[in-house]
């Protein structure tokens, strides 16, 4: 039993730098799994299927088919990454750097970018395609359903 | 015969973490009686689960309680997997067993800190959690919360450490024993600290089998209630687990039992790290609990035995779910160890059963 147990830490404490960081002046280093905020990196190859906001434990994402947005409520995330795990696109990421203070609780909503003319004109010809596929089993299917009764 | 006061003691005190109100009955400076009160933070978890479903609800039982965190995640997880039949991969049983000790660690040193800093020694509360510090970057570095990990789910873990990080986390948990090994004097043998904890708030072994205290509280009296000897899980892997014991009963011993704990913790990390098998680590889960099943499940906390009870209702969302929480059996512990003891020795009393009122009232 004594005192002083404390004395050789305490002393070196007095020599060596602080252990805390002055956060946010000087910005701590992020570890590569650092859980900071969710981002829709790749709007492009969204698919808008909505996976993500039904995964979503706390119902943050909203996913609009319609107007083609998604979008989050940055302080309703809790970071857990079940989004980012559900999205077949990849096109969730999970960012190192925590939220920005903001002076209101706005939702980020990201648009789906409008297609160049080319690209216009690739999906129409795809869509095209497509229906002409359908229009051709469909008579294919008549076809072989006038058969058997002849 | 000297006139009885009451004194009211918290829900806001300097050295409460969390809110719990006692009414201290007084007679000069001695407590005759303490009526404890608790319902300040409560906020209906157990209900949320009608509203998320299994795998989502893992989410909501890590915001139980910021210390015990990844704790309740795992016995929830558990539970479930008891549930549903569902096989967890072994590697993902020894990550978790990982985890849990790495919380555990953490826990005790934030604990040490605030009994440091209840008896007024305010150097050797900073030390602990800057140390403690180490732990939060090793939590970081491998699922990346620092507190709130979201690192398992029914099934398994949502994340690998691969053996090179494990390796890395061995090394710094050899920082941390050497950094604590030079501390850990100033609890065992200071003239002060001692005389602010010896003989300070008994219970007796008889007392404490009689109120089923759980946790390192009820070691500290000699009574073993540790789960782990019980080898569930991962603890299943490990080649001997004797529980630490103490008979002294006060605030010392269990100051001292925790102490020893983040030294035991320290090798079961160390020795599973070492034998960890290659493998996969979710065994992703299928379907829906069926209707009527009911799985139970206990797990040693930081704080002692935690109980889980699931039923499941044949949806994607279970009919209950139940924690019974280590601080609501120790409540009664405190009542007793508080009653005769001198006014100035609460704070010490009320800190040493290690109080987690938010995992108390859910």
């Amino acid at each position: 039993m004594g005192t002083f147990k404390l004395a050789g830490t305490s002393m070196k404490g007095l020599f060596s730098k602080p252990a805390t960081k002055m956060y946010p002046v000087v910005v701590p280093e992020y570890f590569e799994r650092t859980a900071g905020h969710i981002e829709n990196v790749d709007m492009k190859s969204c698919i808008l299927c909505g996976l993500c906001a039904r995964k979503c434990p706390t119902g943050c994402l909203v996913v609009d088919k319609g107007a083609e947005t998604w979008s989050i409520d940055p302080f309703g995330c809790i970071t857990c990454g079940s989004c980012v795990r559900a999205c077949p696109k990849d096109c969730l990421v999970m960012q190192r750097t925590h939220t920005e203070p903001a002076t209101d609780k706005r939702r980020i909503t990201v648009k789906k970018p409008e297609l160049t003319p080319e690209e216009k004109a690739a999906k129409a010809a795809a869509e095209a395609e497509k229906a002409a596929r359908i229009a051709a089993a469909k008579a294919a299917a008549a076809k072989k359903k006038a058969e058997p009764a002849s | 015969m000297a006139k009885q006061t009451i004194i009211p003691f918290g829900p806001q005190h300097p050295v409460l973490p969390e809110p719990v109100h006692l009414d201290l009955v007084v007679e000069d400076e001695t407590v005759v009686q303490a009526i404890p009160r608790i319902g300040f933070v409560h906020r209906g978890l157990e209900k949320l689960v009608e509203k998320k479903d299994y795998t989502q609800f893992v989410f909501v039982t890590e915001r139980i309680c910021g210390i015990c965190s990844f704790g309740h995640s795992l016995g929830y997880s558990q539970t479930i997997e008891h549930l549903m039949g569902i096989e967890v991969p072994p590697r993902a049983e020894y990550l978790r067993v990982i985890l849990h000790e790495l919380s555990r660690v953490h826990s005790h040193l934030l604990w040490l800190g605030l009994g440091a800093d209840a008896f007024g020694f305010e150097n050797l509360f900073m030390q602990c959690w800057r140390i403690r510090e180490r732990v939060l970057d090793i939590f970081e570095k491998t699922t990346g919360g620092r507190v709130v990990l979201s690192a398992c789910n029914v099934g398994g873990t949502l994340y690998d450490i691969d053996d090179e990080t494990l390796k890395g986390i061995c090394a710094t948990l050899d920082v941390v024993r050497r950094e604590y090994d030079a501390i850990l004097g100033a609890f065992l043998n200071d003239y002060s600290v001692r005389s602010r904890l010896e003989g300070v708030g008994y219970l007796s072994q008889q007392q404490a089998r009689d109120l089923s205290i759980v946790g390192p509280f009820a070691r500290a009296s000699n009574v073993n209630n540790d789960v782990r000897c019980l080898r569930q899980g991962g603890y299943a892997y490990l080649e001997s687990f004797e529980p630490i014991m103490s008979d002294g009963g006060d605030c010392l011993a269990r100051v001292i039992v925790r102490a020893k704990e983040v030294y035991q913790s320290i090798d079961i990390i160390k020795e599973l790290a070492a034998k960890i098998p290659a493998g996969p680590v979710m065994n992703a889960p299928k379907g829906k609990p069926a209707a009527g099943t009911q799985a139970s499940m206990r797990l040693e906390q930081p704080r002692g035995e935690c109980y889980y009870y699931a039923k499941g209702n044949g949806s994607m969302f279970l009919e209950r779910m139940r924690i019974r929480t280590p601080t609501s059996q120790n409540l009664g512990g405190l009542v007793v160890a508080l009653a005769g003891c001198d006014l100035a020795d609460v704070p010490n009393i009320v800190l040493t059963i290690d109080p987690c009122i938010s995992c108390t009232e859910r």
